[in-house]
């Protein structure tokens, strides 16, 4: 079962955050094409994919003898959704609650 | 074979705390639709998929392969905008795989985008991806996700 723990861990190095800015601009790429853009070893880039791919960021696809890479976003806007949402809204409320007692006094 | 070359080919998965039948039921069952799929009714036989806004026929889709609960394979056109109402077809499949623990793993690829750029645009980042959110939310909070 991944969870958020993995999300976080993945998105944690700037290699990885690359390659999924690599993806973002144009997905279903293979690892020959992702390798080529960065100064590192072929299994280097493999480790990081598979570290993503663990996490959920990355789905692969076959087609022939090509394995092709897909970025799934979902996890990220989940923990959007769970965590960057749910502290915003707070900061909403506490506003609104500051509101309210404000004209409560002046009231 | 088929190139797959940029966006038209879009993938998004996730996991979500229900048993394959729940989400299929979600996928199929107009009363669930309308608490996800922005709002619309969504009623899908073995043959067609059909789109009603309240009770409005606006949309019919083909179904092309109907495998409860694993597997939903449909055509795709953006029929509430007339730019992309007009471009080609695209055709989406809905793959749900039993997990340990209660969970699933739904996987949604919409692909064969190629004569539909507009939508291919439109669809993804968040367009999929608030479907997919607001579905895992209503399964397993019983409550849509909030606008």
């Amino acid at each position: 079962m991944r969870d958020d723990d993995q999300v976080f861990k993945a998105l944690a190095d700037p290699t990885r955050r690359h390659l999924l800015d690599r993806l973002f601009e144009r997905d279903g790429r293979t690892l020959t094409e992702l390798e080529s853009e960065l100064e590192m070893t072929r299994f280097g880039v493999m480790k990081h994919l598979h570290v993503l791919e663990e996490a959920g960021l990355v789905v692969t696809r076959r087609q022939g003898r090509e394995k092709h890479h897909f970025l799934n976003a979902l996890p990220i806007r989940l923990i959007h959704d769970r965590w960057i949402d749910k502290y915003a809204e707070r900061r909403v409320s506490a506003l609104a609650d500051l509101k309210s007692k404000l004209e409560e006094e002046s009231a | 074979m088929t190139t797959i070359t940029a966006q038209t080919v879009q993938v998004y998965q996730v996991f979500i705390k229900a048993s394959p039948e729940e989400i299929w039921k979600a996928i199929i069952d107009p009363e669930f639709t309308t608490k996800y799929f922005h709002g619309v009714t969504i009623e899908t036989t073995p043959e067609e998929r059909r789109s009603y806004s309240g009770s409005d026929l606006r949309n019919v889709q083909d179904v092309l392969e109907y495998d409860p609960p694993r597997r939903l394979v449909h055509s795709w056109v953006s029929y509430y905008d007339p730019d992309m109402a007009a471009e080609e077809p695209s055709r989406v499949t809905w793959e749900i795989g039993e997990q340990e623990d209660g969970y699933s793993l739904l996987t949604v690829t919409h692909d064969q985008l190629e004569g539909a750029p507009k939508t291919a645009e439109s669809v993804s980042g968040t367009g999929w991806m608030f479907v997919l959110s607001g579905l895992k939310t209503l399964l397993e909070t019983g409550r849509p996700l909030a606008a």
